[in-house]
């Protein structure tokens, strides 16, 4: 199973990560569009600094996964690619995922009108190499085999 | 707003940083890179906004830019138009205002000749084949360092004992450029590229990290007037020594690595405290003449048991020729030209932009000078400071050179767009910095790839135009001026060059 490998001595602190990120994770998958007429997604990478280290942050897709223990409901599951995602459809917002992942990387969108949802890095279903690896301009970020 | 324009120190600037704001969608992936605080993100107004007075022109904001909304623009003289004074007025109001000589980098940007595009190459027709590098072998290889006057073969080989060579597979390498002056990154890319590509990458004169001794085998190590980093190992693991006498783009003077640029990595490098300047000085305290150069040329090779090529580095000045000449009598077995062009980490501006002669009628003159008094086999001629593609290399070896030195064509590969700023420290590209944060833009696996490239590609392009020539040896092309001809230089530079004008 590939993952997106961080190689932080190569990351320069751009942000492009979490750019491509969003635009992935929205509606026209546009850049500008994304950003600027639609409801914006959360990235589901966090760019972390502390001069002189900077890295970006994604979920581990771990293989004893926390968050899939501590989910109330079976929202946070693993998909047919191993990979793991929450299920929009089921997740209440309750953030006990949150509350177990050891590495931080999963952010709530408190924008839906009922609950909240749990958002994390999904490997980007839709495509094969993930688009924060595709637009480091460093190599930062890499997609390998564990 | 954090600045506030003020008259006083006012001067207009030299770019204009355009931002499409339709564009802009205020991810300041540009606030960030930009190292020079010349972009800023105003949150109340969330506007990403360019003080252009900061701006050097790097471009690295524009290069970043996810959308493309970044134009980095000369900013056009305002003055009223005056041929004389135009390019002076800013120059004159930066010493009046700050009481300093403007300190600049890199090379002499002034519009002297470039002699290089003068220079036209033959190609075979009808009555001589050309040759196709693709399906027939092309020799490129090169061997630095002094040659037999005549050479004895038995049936067991080679009779006559040599003097120890550099190998090179491709007749180009990286000049001089320390650890120190450029990022530890870019160092290891150098490093990786020149052992990959079976040529040698020059230390510099700030020594060596021992990080960087596993590329012995390739590596020219520097000897020069600060005598930084310079011990046994450090010479053991050079392939050659260079003696630096000279730099091209500051001839007549030493060098200055500000302390900033000394971290606790550099200062052990070198050999001198942290955060101290490391000023090495203008002349070798110990080379006041020839007979003493050849006295430090004899106590390195003394010292690496006559095993190694000893290379003495000067930039070219009036008297080239007879200086080279001296050179190649005191016992060196390279002499490397640098040019006026090369580039520098840090130069002040007048010396840099007017001292020195151009590298191809250097080169011209001191390998005309050494054929004429018969001692042209006791040296290898190195061109150096310019070269700025693959046609100035095959035009360099036509006019005598053996090799070339690249530094700054490298550097570009890897990312430098000449913004001069190399003596900041500031480097928005990550190379000419010892900041650990911006030093992180240069990835080596990316940088030493490319390198790799850039020497691959010059190297099948040299092929292809000796192949156009008919010939399939760089050695038949070594000299061959008549394999050059001028256009639009008059009599005298024709004559100073060697060669013919176009349609002789
Ligand atoms: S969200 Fe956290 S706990 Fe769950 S798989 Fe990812 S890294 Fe592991
Ligand atoms: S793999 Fe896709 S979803 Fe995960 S952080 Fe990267 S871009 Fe976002
Ligand atoms: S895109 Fe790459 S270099 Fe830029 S912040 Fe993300 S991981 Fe770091
Ligand atoms: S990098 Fe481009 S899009 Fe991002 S803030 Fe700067 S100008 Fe705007
Ligand atoms: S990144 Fe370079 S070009 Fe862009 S504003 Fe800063 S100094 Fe100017």
């Amino acid at each position: 199973m590939k993952i997106v490998k961080i190689r932080e001595d190569n990351c320069i602190f751009c942000h492009l990560c979490e750019v491509a990120c969003i635009v992935e994770h929205s509606q026209s998958k546009d850049i500008i569009k994304a950003f600027k007429r639609e409801e914006r997604p959360i990235a589901r990478c966090t760019v972390e600094f502390n001069y002189p280290v900077s890295l970006s942050v994604m979920c581990r897709h771990c293989d004893d996964a926390p968050c899939i223990e501590a989910c109330q409901n079976g929202s946070m599951h693993r998909d047919e690619r191993g990979y793991v995602v929450v299920n929009p459809e089921t997740c209440v917002g309750c953030w006990m995922c949150i509350m177990a992942c050891p590495y931080g990387v999963i952010k709530r969108d408190t924008r839906r009108e009922k609950w909240g949802l749990s958002t994390k890095c999904d490997l980007c279903p839709d495509r094969v190499i993930p688009a924060c690896v595709e637009a480091c301009p460093n190599e930062a970020l890499t997609f390998e085999e564990l | 707003m954090k600045w506030m324009k003020n008259l006083k120190t006012y001067v207009p600037p030299s770019f204009v940083v355009e931002r499409d704001d339709y564009r802009c969608i205020r991810c300041k992936a540009c606030v960030e890179q930009c190292s020079f605080d010349a972009t800023f993100y105003d949150e109340e107004e969330d506007r990403v906004w360019t003080w252009n007075a900061n701006c050097v022109g790097c471009n690295r904001c524009a290069a970043i830019c996810p959308t493309d909304a970044i134009t980095v623009r000369r900013a056009d003289p305002t003055y009223r138009y005056n041929h004389n004074w135009n390019g002076h007025v800013d120059g004159l109001k930066k010493r009046a205002i700050f009481g300093g000589t403007p300190v600049v980098s890199m090379g002499n940007d002034k519009p002297y000749p470039i002699y290089w595009d003068h220079m036209l190459l033959n190609a075979s027709q009808v009555t001589n084949p050309s040759i196709d590098p693709l399906r027939e072998p092309m020799e490129l290889k090169t061997f630095l360092g002094r040659k037999p006057d005549s050479i004895s073969v038995s049936d067991d080989g080679l009779k006559t004992k040599l003097a120890p060579q550099l190998e090179l597979d491709i007749p180009i390498m990286f000049a001089a450029m320390s650890y120190g002056a450029l990022s530890y990154n870019v160092i290891e890319a150098l490093g990786r590229a020149a052992k990959e590509m079976g040529t040698y990458y020059n230390s510099g004169e700030g020594g060596l990290n021992k990080d960087h001794y596993k590329f012995k085998g390739n590596i020219i190590v520097q000897v020069a007037s600060g005598r930084f980093g310079v011990h046994k190992d450090y010479l053991d693991v050079g392939s050659a020594i260079e003696i630096k006498i000279g730099q091209g783009a500051k001839p007549g003077i030493g060098g200055h690595l500000p302390g900033e640029k000394v971290s606790e990595t550099i200062s052990e490098t070198r050999m001198m405290p942290k955060g101290s300047d490391a000023l090495s000085p203008a002349p070798h305290h110990d080379v006041y003449s020839i007979e003493d150069l050849r006295q430090l040329i004899y106590a390195l090779k003394e010292a690496t048991e006559y095993k190694k090529p000893i290379a003495v580095k000067i930039a070219c000045v009036h008297n080239v020729a007879a200086i080279a000449s001296g050179i190649a009598r005191a016992g060196a077995d390279i002499i490397v030209l640098d040019g006026f062009k090369g580039g520098t980490g840090a130069s002040p501006q007048v010396i840099r932009d007017n001292i020195g002669l151009p590298i191809e009628v250097s080169l011209a003159v001191v390998d005309e000078r050494l054929r004429q008094e018969g001692i042209r086999q006791y040296v290898s001629i190195v061109a150096s400071g310019g070269i700025r593609n693959s046609m100035d290399v095959v035009k360099a070896i036509a006019l005598g050179a053996d090799a070339v030195y690249i530094g700054t064509a490298a550097l570009v590969a890897i990312g430098c767009t000449m913004c001069q700023q190399c003596h900041t420290g500031k480097c928005a590209w990550g190379i000419a910095t010892q900041d650990p944060h911006l030093s992180k833009r240069v990835n080596p696996d990316i940088a030493s790839k490319r390198l790799i490239n850039l020497l691959e590609v010059w190297a099948l392009e040299i092929k292809e135009t000796m192949g156009a020539m008919g010939i399939n040896s760089i050695e038949s092309l070594r000299g061959n001026r008549l394999n050059l001809r001028g256009v639009g230089l008059n009599e005298k530079e024709l004559e100073i060059l060697g060669i013919l004008p176009a349609g002789e």
